[in-house]
């Protein structure tokens, strides 16, 4: 068909220049040396292998950055993105794509691949070993495999949350949200968590929320907590409440960007290191249909799952209507813990986009999304009449929104899946689209915007 | 209602407006002729394709199986000739295209809507035929300038509008040196008054494109295989260039409708309910030309919105509720580089005798926002904005309802627009107000949605 064999999809004028080349030669590097730790080779001491990893990829980050925005005047930097090979689905993103998955694949799966205990008297090696020194600077053992993933993980969030901090450099809605989510991942999600253990305190992150958190209601955690004092009391009390009362308030207030596009850990990344990919989630009417019925059973299993989970901690009986509730919460474990937020929602950020957990799996997002859409006061106010259907919008909106939908009829957008990222509002070329938190319902002075002719029924 | 078969010529937004609201309001059969694209795509959206911002795909607004399902026939072809006494269409058959949908030699119709768009205006300068000059209005002008801006040195923008602006932000895209040459003094001045020209051409310097102002070409000049090499202006300057767009404006696209016994003179005359001299014929958007234009507005309105509330307005005269075209309140908006432009109702460029303006300019250069008035009255009558949002409707209400300067400026909050966060220009803009008139004004504090329903439902 002469309309998909256009020419214009291959023009390539968009190149990186030999400071970019250099900084994607260094992340190679390091992803090379990461193999080289992972199959045994240990070329140098795990001290030097950790600033190695850290080092290359910081300054990989950084170099590039410099380079491509150091001359760009303040404004959307969005040239050549589908021409790029690793941003528009090309051999460099596959590429990614597999790396990601057989890291996240071994972490689960085979974290004794990556020298979690391969030491001598079960000491750590390869990979593992290399966060050693600064697991014990923290809180006085060795690194774990989940030590090592989460200082990777805050790391890549406060890189890439630079780089996205400069390319929005002229936006403050995306400075303040950028800060927040940076913010909440080193404070919340990695340090006090990670001191809290040294302090033989239960591992807590305070905005983790049930059940995106799936685990909070597991009778080691409880039991954990329980045993903790005051402390433990507190964050039990807490972590309830989160769910029942803060969270909802939240969300009538300002709508679930107030948690999954400034607080959440999975936000930190998507919005950071995953935002050069939110362009390639599916906006198909297919892909929301999907979205609909896949997020909500994953909410459902989960709510059964934890139920069970309950019912076994407060019974004592592990049995429930026939079924083994262990089973079941591994079961989730498995599939929704591991496979779905890790392997897929990660590992296919370069395929599916930056949201793939966030929109299809996240329970907590599909509870926040009902209340969104039922009785908060946020919603994306469309201005008049004047969208130009261009596309921009609902091509850079990560959750798959088709936003001109109702940009183009004049209708503001109340959708359970926003996260109110705020990218629809930059990139429309003409101003159209504000978010807002308004009267708590979606009153507007006109229902539709009128260029509809008042007062006439069709026939 | 007798059904009817309604046959559009044009699948641009006029057409594609008329072709969805008559499936909203009736049974007719209706069938959308193209001879550019399969599927309506925005045409607004040509330069991202090139920019690599958006594929072709993306600028489709509505998925493929919209058509179908909304049961709006498509046809690809040319109409070569219409036999309006036998309301019949004859297609070229020697138009031959790969496409889904394409046309039979001949098509019956009962009511025939023509909105066939535009065309690059083309001058009568020398060179003009050279390979690589082109203007930029559809797919096959983009897929000429992908070809010919491909590994040249340096491009030429002639022509200070809209389109000239676009291309030349869509090569600088591509790092490619760009010479933009305009006839006035300011980039857009004959629309835009001189403040605002004047900060519009420096942000197109700071882009690094290479504006000449006050710059009209003689001549296109090219080499022995007939390639274009440059442009020579009328001051007898030369100035080097592989690839020249020319966008000195657009014309109706009316050609194969000279001596059919359809009135025409620039374009397709029409009375305000879009009727030519032929029963049962109409012509809406760019290809219209109204005998007798509404005053103050032009005879050719060839902006995305007047094609869109002209399709509507039709559709609603063909489904049984006659209605002339009322445009409302006239707005545009724009984009030059990274500031965005829009105005709300009268902004000439030269401020006339029974209006005064109040102008305020941010100290950076890259906002401003003027409010003209009547001299004697003191009502609002228009708002033009740089780098600074308004809401629509809060605009056209107070300009509707004549309201009083004063009392649109200490109410200006509640057309506020711009992003939550974002500085607050009005407030600047007041604060100036009142310096000027030596009075002090109580403002409203909050902006927002609340502030703005407010505003809106007061009478």
């Amino acid at each position: 068909m002469s309309e998909r064999s256009m020419s214009i999809a291959n023009p390539s004028p968009f190149s990186t220049d030999a400071y970019q080349k250099g900084a994607l030669a260094l992340s190679a590097l390091a992803v090379v040396y990461m193999f080289l730790l992972i199959s045994g080779t240990e070329l140098l001491s795990p001290v030097l292998s950790f600033w190695l990893l850290t080092g290359f990829f910081t300054i990989s980050a950084l170099v590039y950055t410099w380079r491509a925005y150091r001359k760009k005047p303040a404004g959307i930097k969005n040239d050549g993105i589908w021409y790029s090979s690793l941003l528009a689905r090309g051999a460099l993103a596959w590429m990614a794509g597999l790396i990601f998955t057989v890291f996240y694949v071994l972490l689960y799966w085979y974290p004794s691949t990556l020298g979690l205990g391969m030491g001598e008297n079960g000491s750590n090696t390869g990979l593992i070993a290399a966060f050693d020194p600064m697991s014990y600077w923290i809180k006085g053992e060795a690194a774990s495999e989940w030590f090592m993933y989460g200082f990777f993980y805050s790391l890549a969030i406060l890189v890439m949350g630079v780089k996205f901090f400069v390319k929005y450099w002229h936006s403050p809605y995306q400075k303040w949200r950028t800060a927040s989510v940076v913010f909440f991942q080193l404070a919340f999600a990695f340090t006090i968590p990670e001191i809290l253990m040294g302090l033989n305190m239960p591992y807590n992150d305070f905005f983790n929320m049930w059940p995106l958190n799936y685990y909070f209601f597991f009778d080691w955690n409880l039991q954990q907590m329980l045993d903790s004092g005051t402390l433990g009391i507190f964050m039990l009390v807490w972590g309830i409440a989160l769910v029942l009362v803060i969270s909802p308030i939240l969300t009538w207030l300002y709508g679930k960007r107030w948690y999954c596009s400034w607080v959440c850990g999975c936000a930190g990344l998507a919005e950071t290191a995953g935002d050069p990919f939110r362009h390639l989630s599916d906006k198909s009417l297919k892909a929301w249909k999907i979205e609909r019925w896949m997020i909500h059973s994953v909410l459902v299993f989960a709510v059964v799952m934890t139920a069970m989970v309950l019912y076994s901690f407060f019974s004592g009986s592990n049995t429930v209507l026939f079924m083994d509730s262990h089973n079941v919460r591994a079961w989730y474990g498995f599939l929704i813990g591991a496979t779905f937020s890790g392997v897929i929602g990660v590992g296919f950020y370069p395929i599916m986009g930056n949201r793939v957990w966030c929109r299809f799996g996240c329970p907590a997002a599909a509870i926040l999304g009902v209340q969104q859409r039922w009785f908060s006061k946020y919603r994306i106010t469309t201005n008049g009449s004047q969208c130009i259907s261009c596309g921009n919008c609902s091509t850079y909106c990560e959750m798959g929104i088709d936003v001109r939908w109702y940009a183009q009829r004049g209708q503001d957008i109340i959708r359970a899946s926003c996260v109110g990222c705020g990218i629809c509002e930059e990139v429309c070329p003409r101003g159209v689209l504000r978010l807002e938190n308004g009267p708590a319902t979606d009153q507007r002075a006109v229902e539709q915007r009128v260029i509809t002719i008042d007062g006439f029924q069709p026939e | 209602m007798a059904e009817k078969n309604i046959a559009i010529i044009g699948n641009g937004i006029s057409g594609i407006t008329a072709a969805r609201f008559i499936r909203k309001f009736s049974n007719h059969s209706v069938t959308v002729i193209s001879k550019e694209s399969d599927h309506f795509y925005s045409r607004t959206a040509l330069m991202y394709i090139y920019m690599g911002h958006m594929k072709y795909e993306h600028t489709k607004p509505y998925e493929d199986f919209f058509w179908d399902k909304n049961r709006i026939n498509l046809l690809r072809g040319t109409v070569k000739e219409i036999d309006f006494a036998n309301r019949q269409l004859h297609f070229d058959t020697s138009f031959k295209v790969d496409s889904l949908y394409p046309a039979p030699p001949s098509l019956n119709y009962d009511v025939l809507i023509l909105a066939t768009g535009s065309k690059p205006r083309r001058p009568e300068w020398p060179g003009m035929d050279s390979k690589g000059v082109t203007g930029l209005y559809d797919l096959m002008d983009l897929e000429y300038m992908e070809q010919h801006s491909k590994g040249i040195e340096r491009g030429i923008v002639v022509g200070g509008g809209l389109i000239g602006i676009e291309m030349a932000e869509m090569m600088a895209s591509r790092d490619i040196p760009v010479s933009f040459l305009v006839r006035e003094s300011h980039f857009y001045n004959n629309v835009l008054p001189d403040e605002e020209a004047k900060m519009a051409s420096d942000e197109i310097r700071a882009h690094g494109i290479d504006l000449r102002t006050n710059t009209e070409v003689a001549e296109i000049l090219a080499d022995e295989s007939g390639h274009v090499t440059g442009v020579k202006t009328t001051k007898g300057e030369l100035i080097n260039g592989q690839f020249a767009g020319v966008t000195i404006g657009v014309e109706p696209n009316i050609d194969f409708l000279k001596n059919s016994g359809l009135e025409l003179n620039k374009g397709i005359l029409i009375n305000r309910h879009f009727e030519t001299n032929v029963e049962g014929v109409y012509a809406i958007g760019d290809c219209a030309e109204f005998r007798n234009p509404i005053p103050g507005r032009k005879s050719i309105e060839q902006l995305w919105y007047t094609g869109r509330i002209m399709g509507e307005t039709l559709a609603h005269t063909i489904c049984g509720n006659r209605h002339s075209y009322q445009p409302g309140i006239f707005f545009n908006s724009a984009k030059f580089f990274g500031i965005e432009y829009q105005v709300y109702g009268e902004i000439p460029c030269e401020i006339s005798g029974d209006a005064e303006t109040i102008f305020w300019k941010s100290k950076d250069n890259k906002q401003s926002i003027r409010i003209n008035y009547d001299s004697n009255r003191g009502f609002v009558r228009g708002f033009n904005l740089l780098g600074v949002r308004f809401r629509q409707e809060v605009c056209e209400k107070w300009i509707e309802e004549k309201t009083d300067i004063q009392e649109v400026v200490s109410n200006l909050s509640a057309a506020a627009f711009d992003q939550e966060f974002a500085t607050r220009p009005e407030r600047a803009f007041i604060e100036q107000f009142e310096r000027q008139r030596g009075i002090k004004i109580k403002p409203i504090g909050s902006r927002g949605w609340k502030t703005a329903l407010k505003s809106l439902l007061k009478t």
